[in-house]
């Protein structure tokens, strides 16, 4: 396995968080991974990245290089039009179209829209929209088992947010169907 | 303890209480913040002191307070926090305190970036502040690297009685990777020099100086530091040869950016080229040895040296190769990191040059 998937939107989407449970999940599995972020003078509503790299060998360069990435998920506009470059061909870009109203010029990788936002409202809340892409992602990668990711839902969430555990196995379980 | 998801900066952190530290002095700038973060929760817990000094000219100098007692100390920053860190780091040096200091860097000069850089490259091996000193210098390439070597560092600077610094950039600090924080024997050195108290007189008095106005005092004192980096340069390189056997082309890079040409490297190796890395460990002492070896093999056709820097790392490459082969250049400015295909090309470059 040699995955390397960029997850950029705007800060506040729980994009960092994302690639912290992919990569904990690869790890769970016994995976060689690594989470690199942006960081810079952000904040809420500014733009925020993270390329996360999941290998069966030692991990060389942590950065994403524009045609090396396996996945792009791009879950606001600015994202789309920086990153869409970035998915190597053959690769897989997930775009949060519940936001992002351009389609994808690409036509060597798949595409796929994943309405992140109006399935995290339908489960109450919009926070969630994170969950439901890396559910879509698993779905469609098969990176890591779904029982792994529950694990790690248990492990961030469990002990004082238990209720967060079964909110957030919902969204992917949501995600994950919206991309069969 | 098992594999965890660790930050670069926070595992930095935790290596160094596995390895004894129990005062850390610091103040914060990006993107080493995460250090002193992570020692404020965890020195209460583990018995140890944190501060956060008024600035970094104080933190340095109360870990030469501290350390001058003979107990484990450090401090960390980032590039301009760092220049700020020289003075003292001069006197500890001279005074023969053994201390740890960290410097995550960031783009210069001036206040520079937030982003990753390597542009410290001849503060951290040439001495740094002023008058005749060396550091004792492990760029680590890998957050577990960081932290082993987090180990080393502390007791080699117990050993010489020198300062050890980690050398680490933006990106090793900021990115996550999985670690394991060994245990770590924590070997004792005499430490009759450690100002500790002198009430009972069974042993000489001691004193932490660095002011020696006699020529022959100072002299002294430069015969026995010139002598200890003699010693570490004979006994403490560090240096990682990949790919060796018999190489077209050999890459020269440390830190983060050799990860980035080993990528080159495999690419290369499509390709049908084959070319080597030395990855030197230690910065300073720098693994001069390697490079000489590596001049001397029939099969080398030139060295490339990468760095995130104006040609710094290049100038120790060409004293190691001594003019035996082409060394060239292949360096981005600015916090901009290169990308393998970037080296792929400048060895495709010098491939075509013949």
């Amino acid at each position: 396995m040699n995955e390397q998937i960029l997850i950029a939107g705007f800060g506040g989407q729980g994009v960092l968080s994302m690639g912290k449970m992919l990569a904990e999940a690869a790890m769970a599995e016994g995976h060689e991974v690594s989470w690199l972020p942006s960081y810079g003078p952000e904040m809420r509503g500014g733009t925020s990245n993270v390329s996360v790299n999941i290998s069966d060998k030692p991990i060389g360069a942590p950065i994403i290089s524009p045609g090396d990435a396996t996945c792009v998920m791009a879950m606001n506009l600015p994202s789309l039009t920086k990153f869409e470059s970035f998915v190597k061909p053959g690769g897989l870009l997930l775009v949060n179209s519940s936001i992002i109203d351009k389609k994808a010029t690409r036509t060597d990788i798949t595409v796929y829209y994943v309405k992140a936002n109006d399935l995290a409202n339908e489960l109450g809340n919009p926070k969630t929209a994170n969950m439901i892409m890396l559910g879509a992602y698993l779905e469609k990668a098969k990176v890591v088992k779904p029982e792994t990711m529950l694990d790690q839902l248990r492990a961030v969430f469990g002990a004082k947010k238990p209720q967060l555990v079964e909110l957030n196995e919902n969204a992917l379980k949501k995600g994950a169907d919206s991309a069969k | 303890m098992a594999r965890v998801l660790m930050k670069g900066n926070e595992a930095i952190a935790e290596a160094a209480i596995a390895a004894g530290c129990r005062f850390f002095f610091g103040y914060p700038i990006t993107p080493q913040s995460e250090v002193p973060e992570y020692f404020s929760i965890r020195m209460p817990e583990v018995g140890g002191t944190f501060v956060q000094a008024e600035s970094e000219v104080a933190a340095v100098n109360m870990l030469y307070g501290a350390a001058g007692t003979g107990v484990r100390a450090m401090t960390s920053s980032s590039s301009p926090g760092f220049s700020l860190k020289q003075e003292g780091i001069s006197y500890i040096a001279c005074a023969e305190i053994p201390a740890v200091v960290v410097n995550i860097m960031r783009g210069g000069p001036g206040l520079g970036s937030i982003q990753a850089s390597q542009a410290d490259y001849f503060q951290a091996t040439k001495g740094g502040g002023h008058g005749d000193y060396r550091l004792l210098v492990y760029a680590p390439a890998s957050i577990q690297e960081a932290c082993d070597l987090m180990a080393t560092a502390f007791d080699r600077s117990q050993k010489y009685r020198c300062v050890s610094m980690i050398l680490g950039d933006g990106m090793l600090g900021q990115m996550m990777e999985p670690v394991e924080i060994k245990p770590v024997e924590v070997k004792q050195y005499d430490n009759s020099w450690a100002t500790v108290g002198w009430a009972d007189k069974s042993r000489p008095r001691a004193v932490v100086n660095s002011l020696y106005i006699t020529h022959e005092e100072l002299g002294a004192v430069n015969k026995r530091l010139q002598a200890k980096y003699k010693e570490i340069a004979a006994n403490e390189v560090m240096v990682e040869e990949f790919n060796m056997d018999q190489p077209e082309f050999v890459i020269v890079a440390f830190g983060t950016v050799a990860r980035i040409a080993k990528n080159a490297v495999a690419k290369l190796k499509e390709q049908g080229i084959n070319v080597g890395l030395i990855r030197p460990i230690t910065v300073w002492p720098f693994p001069y040895c390697s490079l000489e070896k590596a001049a001397a093999m029939n099969s080398v056709k030139g060295f490339l040296t990468v760095e995130v820097s104006a040609g710094q790392l290049v100038e120790d490459v060409r004293l190691g190769v001594n003019g035996k082969k082409p060394v060239e250049l292949h360096n981005t400015l600015g916090s901009v990191y290169p990308t393998p295909d970037e080296i792929v090309e400048s060895i495709l470059a010098l491939k075509g040059r013949k």
